[in-house]
């Protein structure tokens, strides 16, 4: 589904990204982890399309199409999905009608009409009962005051009604609780299916407990230095980054 | 893409060509610039007014020759040419018309291109205007009825539900009919919110005002529809010199709304406007602008200069009058939508957004002027500034020594969208009586690319994220607007903005 090679990218004129491979097909989940500052959030952002990060080698395609070329919101509506490390607040946006606003757009790129409020309204009500999003939270603003536990529950949400491709999760499990998380994991592994793929960018082993992903990846200085599989969590758990080096 | 391109299309979008700038071919009888006592004259014979009504208009004629252009504004006043102005334009074959029918069709083709809701024949047939509408939630409910007055150049030339809002003894009709049927009413009223000597414009509308719109409403009735009327500048080189009056009687509510265009025009055309609401014991009027004049092109060159004094009276205890305004359009805006708080335990308050963009000016804000006990006064503006514009909130808030626990709550929100441009608050105090509680907030927020690249990641392209990030921050007023026109207003935010960020 995904096929990153021999990607380098920079940030103000800094490599950040020095050659990196990465191959993600159709029902996997991949893990990456890696140390502060090794370029995972980096990847994240050059996959979903920010403007200030440049690619200077390499390709990325999305079942074949180069999704370098594409601005981020049209990799949105070819099914890249990007959750925030820290989903952003738009005041006076009601969540409710950014997802209706965002999923029309999408529909729109494929060539279907859009949801009526009716049809929208109910897929809602599924899916915030299929991830275990509090109800109140889906007509307040868009993160507005919300808790960030609830920024990162209100990513998951939106995931499940926008049913990417490819998932990106950007530390999506950082300050969650534990009850947090065992919601947050067991919504993903519901919404896992044979047609999309996750990357799972995190720092802690505990993650993987709940979502089990069949590879797991060491990214640092910009490059995927080891592949494994879940063993190799617990490993890094137990001896950190620095043997890699 | 490039680390500023989000800014540099925020301010593309600010240079979005204005989409009323059309102008209508219709025969005119116009009056030669020029401003003297025979002006004056002129025009009040051409309405075939009493006296008593030439007489007003003299004397504000003689005190308008002694005053002076402010100097108090943030920004540097124009040549005001009072000369170059033509005073009176009016359609040839002005008659009022008693059906949609009579109008000139180049006339009705006009509105329809305003999007007004004119239409009779559906009215007559007991049909509403394009059956339901939807509202925020995404829930088919019954649109409101709205009675329409339109003005065009100096004269209103449609008003419709007439003989409806006459059965509540409700008077809806333009001024100089007032006038004529109900001198008595005009004549204890006019100028007695806005006195003729309050500022230059005061004076000079009060001297000249052409047309405009009257609005009783008696004693415990409640309006039971919008009332709205729609201004439009046409002619060359004319002012507009319109004059609001309306009252509301003990126990009376009425909600009002209106709003205004004008053709694209390279000279500068002047709008000098007034408004006077009086709201008696237990009274609210509900009173709201959509004010999308003419702005000019994006160097500056022409555009509607806006002067327009606004002011409401709460005569009576537990009044309310209440302001909202969206203004998106004119070269200068220069407005202060204000009530004065004389009954006991009377509430006032604004509701603004304001866009400066381009080379546009807007300088508004209000005074709210506490007399009465316990009287309350809340302020939302919400200024938006793009491309080189300069939004400046202006503000009074004043106690006098009467007004025994009195209250306001101010809230000044500015939103710059590139680098150009400026947000500024005035906010005055005065207050003279020790136990008033007075709130004052303020934030200035820019929109930033973090907000539109995660819109965009979620399939929405950056200008429609603008739109959706603009429309949030103006919500608290929008949501105050009546609810279809809520619809437009966000609609004109939208374009209004459209090439304003990159
Ligand atoms: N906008 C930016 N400008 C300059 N440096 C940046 C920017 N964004 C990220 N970086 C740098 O890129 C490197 C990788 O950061 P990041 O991808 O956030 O790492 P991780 O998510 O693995 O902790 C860090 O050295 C960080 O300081
Ligand atoms: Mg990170």
């Amino acid at each position: 589904m995904l096929s990153i090679k021999n990607l380098h990218a920079s940030v103000e004129d800094k490599e950040i990204l020095k050659g990196l491979n990465l191959e993600v097909k159709a029902g996997e989940v991949h893990a990456i982890m890696g140390p502060n500052g090794a370029g995972k959030s980096s990847l994240a952002s050059v996959l979903a399309g920010r403007a200030n990060y440049e690619v200077t080698e390499g390709s990325v395609t999305l079942d074949g199409k180069d999704i370098l070329e594409l601005s981020p919101e049209d990799r949105a509506r070819e099914g890249v999905f990007l959750a925030f490390q820290y989903p952003i607040e738009i005041p006076g946006v009601s969540n409710i009608n950014f997802l209706k606003t965002a999923m029309n757009e999408i529909r729109d790129y494929r060539g279907l009409s859009p949801l009526t409020a009716k049809e929208f309204l109910q897929m809602s009500r599924e899916k915030q009962a299929l991830v275990e999003f509090d109800a109140k939270l889906v007509n307040r603003s868009l993160n507005e005051g919300f808790s960030g536990g609830e920024k990162k529950r209100n990513e998951i949400f939106q995931l499940a009604m926008l049913d990417p491709k490819l998932s990106i999760l950007d530390e999506t499990d950082s300050g969650l609780d534990i009850d947090a998380l065992r919601i947050v994991s067991r919504g993903v592994n519901k919404l896992r299916s044979e047609n999309n793929a996750f990357i799972l960018i995190t720092h802690y082993q505990r993650l993987l407990d709940h979502i089990v992903p069949d590879f797991v990846h060491v990214l640092s200085d910009g490059k995927i230095v080891k592949t494994g599989g879940k063993e190799l969590a617990l490993e890094l758990e137990e001896k950190g980054y620095d043997w890699l080096k | 893409m490039e680390n500023n391109t989000d800014t540099e299309f925020l301010e593309s979008l600010a240079d979005k060509e204005y989409e009323h700038g059309f102008i209508t071919d219709i025969e005119m009888d116009i009056l030669p610039p020029g401003l003297n006592e025979e002006t004056v004259r002129f025009i009040s014979a051409k309405k075939n007014e009493p006296e008593w009504m030439l007489e007003w208009r003299l004397k504000a004629y003689q005190a308008f020759l002694k005053m002076e252009l402010p100097s108090w504004q943030n920004f540097k006043m124009p040549d005001m040419n009072f000369d170059g102005i033509s005073y009176y334009a009016a359609p040839k074959n002005t008659p009022k018309y008693n059906s949609l029918d009579e109008v000139d069709p180049e006339l009705l083709a006009t509105f329809e291109k305003l999007g007004i809701p004119l239409n009779e024949r559906k009215k007559l047939l007991g049909v509403r205007e394009d059956g339901p509408i939807e509202n925020e939630n995404g829930e088919m409910v019954e649109r409101p009825l709205v009675a329409v007055d339109a003005v065009f150049d100096s004269v209103s030339v449609a008003t419709t539900y007439k003989d409806e809002l006459k059965k509540h003894g409700i008077i809806f009709c333009s001024i100089s009919e007032a006038i004529q049927d109900h001198p008595e009413l005009v004549k204890a009223y006019i100028g007695s919110v806005v006195p003729q000597t309050d500022n230059i414009f005061a004076a000079l509308n009060s001297a000249v005002f052409s047309d405009g719109s009257f609005v009783y409403i008696p004693k415990g009735v409640r309006c039971p529809m919008e009332l709205s009327t729609y201004f439009r500048i046409n002619a060359e080189n004319t002012g507009q010199f319109e004059r609001t009056l309306i009252i509301a009687d003990d126990d009376a509510y009425v909600s009002y709304l209106e709003g205004c265009t004008a053709p694209q025009r390279d000279e500068h055309q002047l709008h000098a406007a007034i408004v006077e609401i009086v709201a008696h014991k237990n009274a609210e009027v509900k009173y709201s602008t959509v004010q999308n004049w003419y702005p000019g092109d994006k160097e500056g060159k022409g555009g509607v200069y806006n002067f327009v004094t606004k002011r409401g009276i709460c005569k009576g205890e537990n009044s309310i009058i209440s302001w909202t305004q969206v203004e998106t359009g004119s070269a200068i805006t220069w407005k202060y939508p204000s009530v004065i708080l004389q009954g006991d335990n009377s509430y006032g308050e604004f509701y603004s957004v304001a866009v400066a963009k381009g080379k546009q000016i807007a300088d508004t804000g209000t005074k709210m002027i506490h007399l009465g006990k316990n009287t309350r006064s809340r302020i939302i503006s919400k200024g938006i500034s793009a491309g080189n514009g300069q939004n400046s909130y202006r503000g009074l808030v004043s106690i006098g020594p009467k007004a025994a626990n009195a209250r306001n709550f101010t809230q000044c929100d500015s939103m710059l969208i590139g680098d150009r441009c400026g947000a500024h608050t005035f906010p005055y105090i005065d207050a003279k009586n020790p136990t008033a509680t007075l709130e004052h907030e303020a934030t200035t927020s820019k929109i930033g690319e973090d907000q539109i690249f995660y819109l965009n990641a979620r399939g929405i392209d950056t200008e429609k994220a603008v739109e959706m990030i603009v429309n949030g921050f103006a919500k608290e007023v929008l949501n105050k607007l009546p609810m279809e026109f809520a619809v437009e207003a966000q609609k004109l935010l939208a374009v209004s903005l459209e090439g304003s960020v990159g």
